[in-house]
């Protein structure tokens, strides 16, 4: 049997999903861009020097916990937290930042944009674009700057500028939108940090594969401390990367049961929500062919989560061919199942979630009761929770007022 | 003989270029898009681009996002923006009509019935901005099969050893987008245009059209000495932007499309 790991193939696509779909202007730079990651890959120097930034100065490996109280709370599977929340910037975003700024310095850009949801990922990119000293500039929606103002300030204060999107609903997509347009204008100098295991190929495999050292890490740790495989994992889904990080290094292990969860919103059934895989069908949009949310027009339709870093229409390609083959379990958690999953993160762990990770501890809440005490499920603990202070500040005073 | 076939060998034998003009299905309705369609041959546009809307127009500058929300707003759709041209066709036989526009539209709305709707509509050709060589079998192939024409964008980054791979499978006409951008930014120099001329024609005979960042009859009248045709959007759109009244739109659009026309037409002679 191929191995589940093999894809993409030469044009990028997993099964029928990914490619590469971009204006003619960035076709010559996205086959420099992949002939420069295949030379990286299997040069020992660039693996050398990754490995130096990932253990000093992003702070790897991170803890595999086992969740003690959590697990007692739930009275039924042995849960473990892989704490991509304790890197550096907070959350497994600058794994990626990490490797994809090497490989733009190898490439000789002087200049870094990137688009950002929550602004994890502005943050890690704005981080490494500071320590390489390369000139730095981010889209963000403006509905986002302003539930995310913490991290604006952050990537400001890094050197960062930030450009706000007033397009659309001025949310993650709209950030992509203008960071290809920006892209598309300044070819010569730039590099596009995408964030996430989505857009053109090279990105989809290039973003998974600096993301799945939280994956390998998690099984030589398991390993250690248990002495088997994992019998489940659990990530949240807004692109997929933190998942992808985690379930790559596993996909050929049957036996491992593989969950991602999406953001359900007010509900799948009330359209506001971000759920492409269960609330969406295929199309194309920023570079690669996935699942969307779109109308019968095929127009896309805005996503909506209460967490930014889960509120894009779209989904990485190799999570919808996962989708499409059944090897992986989509499901969906809605905003208000993420809160309270939050909540009780804090009381039980002494561990302020990310509102992202949140929806993965929802999933983990209704799943592990009903499951033996001897079964060992891993969520991924992608992000800390700092930056949902103001949106869950503002959710309890609703939630007060109306009650 | 394809209508842009003859259309391009008739301006030949005329010694000009042709004017080629963008405007967005639906912008800013649907009916005041059509009048816009319907004069535009009489205000002298010799090739018709037609915009298909999308909300997520990634290649396009301020003033074609604007069109594309006002077109979404009036609630277009692919399915109204075919019907435009069966009306458009109901009085003119003779005018290449060429839709452009992002490929999922077109991929939610079913491969073979758009490519079938299309070409029985009375649409020439295609250019869809986000499908590359590398997905020829996509849209390119099913396309040309059913006698659509696909219009290739070629850059300024196409180099020599890509720009084979992106001709192949050209045909109507090359679209030459002069300046790495989104469209209605800057314009490239003249030494650029001539130089790119000279690249592309050693590679291809088909007519080549310049466009991104043209705005006046006068730069228009440049572009056309060195050029078989010349593009313009942005500044027609704008005027629709501008206007105050649909008749302002309709006025606005044709009135410069009618100086642009005598610039282009001026250029050779």
């Amino acid at each position: 049997m191929t191995s589940l790991c093999a894809g993409p193939n030469h044009k990028g696509l997993f099964g029928q999903f990914g490619g590469q779909y971009v204006a003619e202007t960035l076709m010559p730079l996205i086959h420099d861009l992949a002939a420069e990651y295949e030379k990286a890959k299997v040069d020992p120097e660039f693996a050398k020097e990754l490995a130096y930034f990932q253990r000093d100065y992003v702070g790897r490996p991170s803890p595999l916990y086992f969740a003690e109280r959590l697990t007692e709370y739930c009275g039924g599977a042995k849960i473990y937290l892989k704490r991509e929340e304790l890197n550096h910037t907070g959350a497994h975003k600058i794994n990626n930042c990490i490797g994809q700024i090497l490989l733009a310095r190898r490439m000789g850009k002087k200049r870094i944009i990137a688009e950002t949801g929550a602004g994890m990922h502005g943050v890690a990119t704005a981080t490494v674009a500071a320590r390489f000293g390369l000139e730095c500039v981010i889209y963000m929606g403006t509905t986002d700057i302003d539930r995310q103002q913490a991290n604006v300030f952050r990537m400001k204060l890094l050197g960062a500028t930030v450009i706000p999107v007033t397009a659309g609903t001025g949310t993650l997509k709209d950030a992509m939108n203008e960071a290809l347009r920006d892209w598309v204008t300044n070819v010569d100098s730039t590099f596009y940090l995408i964030g996430t295991v989505a857009g053109p190929h090279p990105y989809p495999a290039m973003v998974r594969d600096f993301q799945a050292v939280i994956g390998k890490e998690t099984r030589e740790q398991l390993h250690a401390q248990e002495g088997r495989l994992p019998d489940s994992l659990v990530a949240c889904i807004g692109g997929g990367s933190n998942a992808m990080g985690l379930f790559h290094p596993f996909l050929d292990d049957q036996s491992v049961q593989i969950i991602g969860v999406e953001a359900a919103g007010y509900g799948i059934e009330t359209g506001k929500h971000a759920a492409s895989l269960n609330g969406g069908v295929p199309g194309v949009l920023h570079g690669n062919r996935t699942f969307l949310l779109q109308d019968d027009d095929g127009q896309i339709i805005d996503a909506h989560s209460i967490s930014a870093g889960l509120d894009y229409p779209g989904i990485g390609p190799e999570h919808a061919w996962l989708h499409d083959i059944g090897r992986v379990e989509y499901t969906s958690v809605t905003d208000d199942e993420a809160l309270a999953a939050f909540h009780q993160c804090c009381r039980l762990e002494g561990i302020i979630p990310a509102l992202e990770s949140s929806h993965a501890l929802a999933e983990v809440f209704k799943r592990a009761p009903t499951l033996p005490k001897d079964h060992l499920m891993v969520v991924n603990l992608s992000g800390r929770g700092d930056k949902d202070m103001q949106t869950v500040m503002h959710h309890m005073q609703q939630t007060t007022e109306t009650h | 003989m394809s209508r842009l076939q003859s259309r391009f060998a008739a301006l030949k034998a005329e010694n000009r270029a042709a004017l080629v003009t963008f405007v967005t299905g639906g912008d800013p309705d649907y009916d005041t898009s059509l009048a816009i369609l319907k004069g535009l041959p009489a205000a002298g546009a010799d090739v018709i681009e037609l915009g298909m809307p999308f909300t997520d127009p990634m290649a396009d500058g301020p003033a074609i996002q604007l069109a594309n929300i006002r077109a979404l707003s009036g609630k277009m759709t692919l399915a109204k923006t075919l019907n435009m041209v069966r009306e458009f066709r109901q009085g003119n036989q003779d005018t290449p009509l060429v839709l452009m526009g992002y490929f999922n539209p077109i991929h939610h709305y079913g491969i073979a019935r758009f490519v079938e709707e299309a070409k029985t509509a009375g649409v020439d050709g295609l250019i869809v901005v986000d499908l590359p060589p590398e997905h020829n079998e996509d849209l390119c192939e099913p396309a040309q099969t059913a006698g659509l024409d696909f219009i290739r964008l070629t850059t300024p980054t196409t180099d020599d050893k890509r720009l084979p791979v992106v001709l192949n499978g050209s045909s109507g006409f090359v679209y030459y987008v002069s300046v790495a951008g989104v469209t209605g930014a800057n314009a490239a120099t003249m030494d650029h245009v001539e130089q790119a001329v000279t690249r592309l024609r050693r590679h291809t005979d088909l007519p080549l059209c310049i466009g991104f960042g043209i705005r006046t009859p006068a730069h228009a009248a440049d572009v056309a000495r060195r050029a078989e045709g010349v593009v313009v959007g942005s500044a027609l759109v704008d005027q629709i932007a501008n206007a105050t009244s649909p008749q302002q739109a309709v006025d606005g659009v044709l009135s410069l499309c009618a100086e642009l026309a005598e610039g282009v037409c001026n250029a050779r002679h």
